[in-house]
């Protein structure tokens, strides 16, 4: 962080468009870039292409979009800001990192939603589009000159960059191909390769003509060449080139790219925000490996078409969010009743409700766990990562069919929209289903033998000879028949249950990250490792005690985390979900209403866990842990 | 789709099944109850077509008419309220084999199920939906359903209720690819049979409701069409049901009603009094659902490793050589 600091202190503050200054590169070690404009203009190309450009020469990139709630937000308005956020590093990027250092925004406006949302850096460089300063339209001519002056005055380093001035005298139509000159100025500042850069634009216009692709290299080059001649900073964040193939995606594709890998042929889904997206590229790509994505009528369809296919012996995924998921609850509790395996993927986003449709929260994990009415035991694992959510449906699969479960994937919109790269899967044969079972049951087999010392059962599928029997929803006994007797009823109950210890114990303790024991454990699941295991990272080299533990498998839980625990002298989880402030002159210890996952470590372990939340629709940031820490450590 | 492992094995042996092959458990149902004389349909339609037992999936919601399944000595999906028809749907996308069956009630179909109803229409699916509708919850003993005639008093509209009955035949047909809709009545077995038959024999989304008598809850309520053969009106055609000299005899009430004319089909279907019997509707040429989707290759491990290296590919940034 201080080489950012010192890096912006060199640069003149009004340098701008001085003649052209010896520009040495200031070495640094990461930067968060953003590129915003209005929707359609191109800004998400650009910040996507900026990430792949320095993906390949091996930066750590971690790349989020930033997305308007409505489709066709007015122009220039504040909450119209459509583009990308870019965190380049030196090293591995596993989370966006803190505020902005650097943004090229297309007008005033959109850049002031930024601002307003505490997302820029006190005193970061804005380059920004001077074209409104002339507007014929009196109301944009000083409506940008205001903002432009309140910038100033508030301490950024605000650039004004004539860049549709400098297109037009490229190419005809200045608006649509801004994006590329803002790249070129990019790699310009960034010092990125320009032969890469070249190639990405190939890449990405690969189904235009060469017409297309030649006029964006020209805007590349002509945005290149203008930052060059006229700015008056440049950095370089040194890169280890990659020696390993790694793909570049985000949290929903990697998923998407996981359940063609899990060996799962159907997908029933219903649309909804944030998970769509992984349906989108399923739904592209599916088929060519034989698969089907389903868009059923409804979400409650979606799941029970899904159990209908998997009872059939084809183990079926649905996709949704929040408020899909809830509709899904019931037919969620047929598939644990029935032991149908069932992977239920949830997209977390803001809730109650409808919530905030596009924004990050962990609102859901206790309603995966416990939700659907009556003891409706199910497995719930949670994507740390991007390359998580590729990895764990392949395990859902796995373990939906091992033990009969229904296991539900939590992912979140964090992790839905962020790209980053990750080693290349190694294609493996074990992660393919096996075909369905056909051969004839052995006679006197029941289709619910439950193991009296781990409630598993095997189970007969439609088809195979002498195993005919109906699942059903009510209690039932080992015949699957329905049953009211007490015992039968407990037995079942039993049985199901047990699974989950079952599980339980195969699973491996869960690594402390930092050191053994300290002052304070951090514990987290989800999307939030990246950031806290940076701000571990940070706290530890400031020389405190700290350490994190972060989880994937929710319930079961995976042993030895009460030995962790007694390591430390505190503990308290860090999460993007509701918890209220003790600090709140009505909130006391018989009211205080703890995150979600602190609330299942102190029933669980009986062991003082505290919390600190955060639900502003945005990922947490790394600096704002460190100060939470400070503040709790002293 | 892959084609199922069990297309490629042999059948070893042949094995004629007798109507006991598939008789499950002893009916619960209430003595009169219409479901009863479904249940002796399908069973003797399984027999007749000589339908594997293993191979033969009957899928229902919750309701009286949803026990059904466990009354059968084949796989069974006994569900939950309103859901049959996505599970059913989702039985038959994944496997093409199997002969998949629905028992819905008025409740389940009409009511809580309607959605899935209205889609399961578009999608066309392959499988035989039967409507028992006796216009009544029976299970929670005595509710007004949506197909309950106005007026009816229930023990959720003490004086009566306010709304017109649904019309599931004309809402049936009404919606978008709609392929076979049928009308039959507990109480002329023979037909019902054959109509069962017919609905079978179709490919496609087989909707037959069947009117049916609640002993229990309005054990009156159809005595006037018992009673006078000229309310039941019977439907036939060359390409529809042929009714037997017999029964031709009861029930003189006929109409020959050409299978395929859709427009006289709904006009038959808005008709509450006669009640028509017989086939109102047949077009064996929209395409189903699960034909529509399906992939021609066999998902074999090289097959889904070549697919997804391929997008491995698109996404991957190869080290610098």
């Amino acid at each position: 962080m201080s080489q950012i600091d010192t890096a912006q202190s060199i640069a003149p503050a009004e340098g701008a468009r001085g003649p052209r200054a010896a520009r040495t590169a200031v070495e640094i070690d990461q930067q968060v870039v953003e590129v915003i404009s209005d929707s359609g203009e191109g800004a998400q190309r650009c910040g996507q292409s900026l990430g792949a450009i320095a993906a390949r020469m091996g930066n750590g990139v971690w790349t989020v979009e930033i997305i308007p709630a409505e489709i066709r937000p007015p122009a220039r308005s504040v909450a119209g800001a459509s583009g990308n956020r870019i965190r380049l590093g030196s090293r591995r990027i596993t989370n966006g990192g803190d505020e902005t250092d650097l943004v090229v925004a297309f007008n005033e406006q959109v850049l002031l939603g930024r601002v307003r949302a505490g997302e820029l850096k006190k005193g970061c460089t804005i380059l920004l589009e001077d074209k409104w300063r002339d507007d014929t339209d009196p109301r944009i001519s000083s409506s940008y000159t205001e903002t432009h002056d309140e910038l100033v005055a508030a301490g950024y380093r605000v650039i004004e960059i004539p860049m549709e001035r400098e297109c037009k005298k490229v190419v005809q139509d200045a608006r649509r191909g801004k994006n590329m000159f803002a790249l070129g100025m990019l790699c310009s500042i960034y010092s990125l390769d320009m032969e890469l850069a070249r190639e990405q634009i190939a890449l990405t216009f690969r189904k235009k003509s060469q017409a297309v692709i030649d006029s964006n290299v020209i805007l590349l080059e002509a945005g290149y060449e203008w930052a060059e001649a006229n700015l008056d900073f440049k950095y370089r964040i040194p890169a280890a080139p990659a020696k390993e193939p790694q793909i570049v995606v985000n949290g929903n594709t990697a998923l998407a790219l996981g359940v063609l890998a899990s060996g799962m042929e159907i997908c029933a889904m219903y649309p909804i925000t944030p998970a769509t997206s992984a349906s989108h590229y399923l739904a592209d790509v599916f088929e060519k490996v034989g698969g089907v994505v389903h868009q059923a009528e409804d979400e409650i369809a979606a799941c029970a078409f899904a159990i209908g296919a998997s009872y059939a012996g084809k183990c079926t995924v649905t996709i949704t969010s929040g408020p899909g998921y809830s509709l899904k609850q019931e037919a969620i509790g047929l598939a644990v009743m029935a032991e149908i395996p069932l992977v239920v993927v949830n997209v977390q986003r803001g809730g109650p409700s409808t919530g905030q449709p596009t924004k990050a929260e962990q609102g859901d994990l206790l309603t995966t766990m416990f939700g659907s009415h009556g003891d409706a035991p199910k497995v719930v694992l949670a994507a740390s990562t991007v390359e998580d959510c590729f990895y764990s449906v392949i395990t859902a699969r796995k373990i939906a069919e091992t033990f009969n479960m229904v296991v539900v994937v939590l992912t979140d919109a964090s992790l839905a929209t962020a790209q980053t790269p990750f080693p290349r899967p190694r294609f493996n044969e074990a992660w393919v289903a096996p075909p369905v079972d056909q051969t004839p049951v052995p006679p006197g087999t029941r289709p619910y033998d439950w193991d009296p010392k781990t409630g598993l059962a095997r189970r007969v599928l439609p088809g195979q000879p002498g195993g005919m029997h109906t699942v059903t929803g009510l209690a039932h006994d080992r015949d699957s028949h329905v049953a009211y007797d007490p015992d039968i009823n407990e037995e079942g109950l039993r049985a199901r249950s047990l699974k989950l210890a079952a599980l339980q114990k195969t699973l491996k303790p869960p690594e402390v990250f930092g050191g053994d024991d300290g002052d304070l454990l951090i514990i987290g699941w989800g999307s939030t490792r990246g950031t806290i295991e940076e701000a571990v990272e940070r706290l530890r080299a400031e020389g405190r005690k700290v350490s994190s533990l972060h989880l994937r498998f929710l319930q079961p839980l995976p042993p030895a985390i009460n030995d962790i625990m007694r390591r430390f002298d505190k503990v308290m989880t860090i999460e993007t979900n509701w918890s209220d402030h003790p600090e709140e002159e009505i909130i006391d210890e018989h009211n205080r209403r703890y995150s979600a996952l602190a609330m299942l470590l102190r029933a669980r372990y009986l062991v003082d866990v505290d919390c600190w939340t955060q639900v502003r629709g945005a990922p947490i940031k790394p600096g704002k842990i460190c100060e939470v820490i400070r503040e709790r450590l002293g | 789709m892959a084609t199922a492992a069990s297309h490629c094995l042999l059948r070893l042996y042949e094995e004629r099944h007798e109507l006991e092959d598939y008789q499950g458990g002893v009916p619960r149902w209430c003595t009169g109850c219409g479901d009863n004389a479904i249940l002796a349909a399908v069973q003797r339609l399984c027999r007749d077509e000589q339908l594997r037992p293993e191979k033969t999936v009957f899928v229902s919601g919750i309701g009286c008419s949803s026990r059904f399944p466990h009354y059968m000595k084949t796989y069974g999906f006994h569900g939950i309220h309103g859901r049959a028809l996505p599970v059913a749907q989702g039985i038959r996308m994944a496997r093409k084999d199997l002969h998949v069956f629905v028992n819905t009630g008025d409740g389940d179909c009409c009511s809580i199920g309607a959605a899935h109803w209205i889609h399961a229409i578009r999608y066309n699916m392959n499988m035989t939906v039967f409507l028992h509708d006796n216009q009544i919850y029976g299970l929670t003993k005595m509710q007004a359903s949506p197909t309950s005639p106005r007026g009816l008093r229930s023990n959720t509209t003490p004086r009566g209720t306010f709304l017109e009955a649904m019309q599931p035949l004309t809402v049936t047909l009404g919606v978008q690819n709609v392929s076979f809709v049928a009308q039959a009545v507990d109480w002329i077995p023979e037909l019902l049979y054959d109509i069962v038959s017919a609905a079978f024999r179709h490919r496609g989304f087989s909707f037959i409701r069947i009117v049916q008598r609640c002993p229990e809850w309005l054990p009156r309520l159809y005595e006037p069409w018992l009673h006078d053969p000229e309310r039941v009106r019977l439907l036939h055609h060359d390409d529809g049901l042929t009714i037997s000299p017999a029964l031709a005899k009861v029930y003189r009430n006929q109409e020959s009603h050409d299978p395929a004319n859709l427009d006289r089909a709904r006009e038959i279907a808005s008709c509450v009094d006669p009640i028509p019997v017989g086939i109102l509707y047949r077009n064996p040429e929209v395409p189903c659902y699960e034909d529509l989707r399906e992939t021609d290759h066999l998902r074999t491990t090289k097959f889904i490793q070549t697919g997804l290296e391929a997008e491995f590919d698109k996404f991957t940034v190869w080290p610098k050589s």
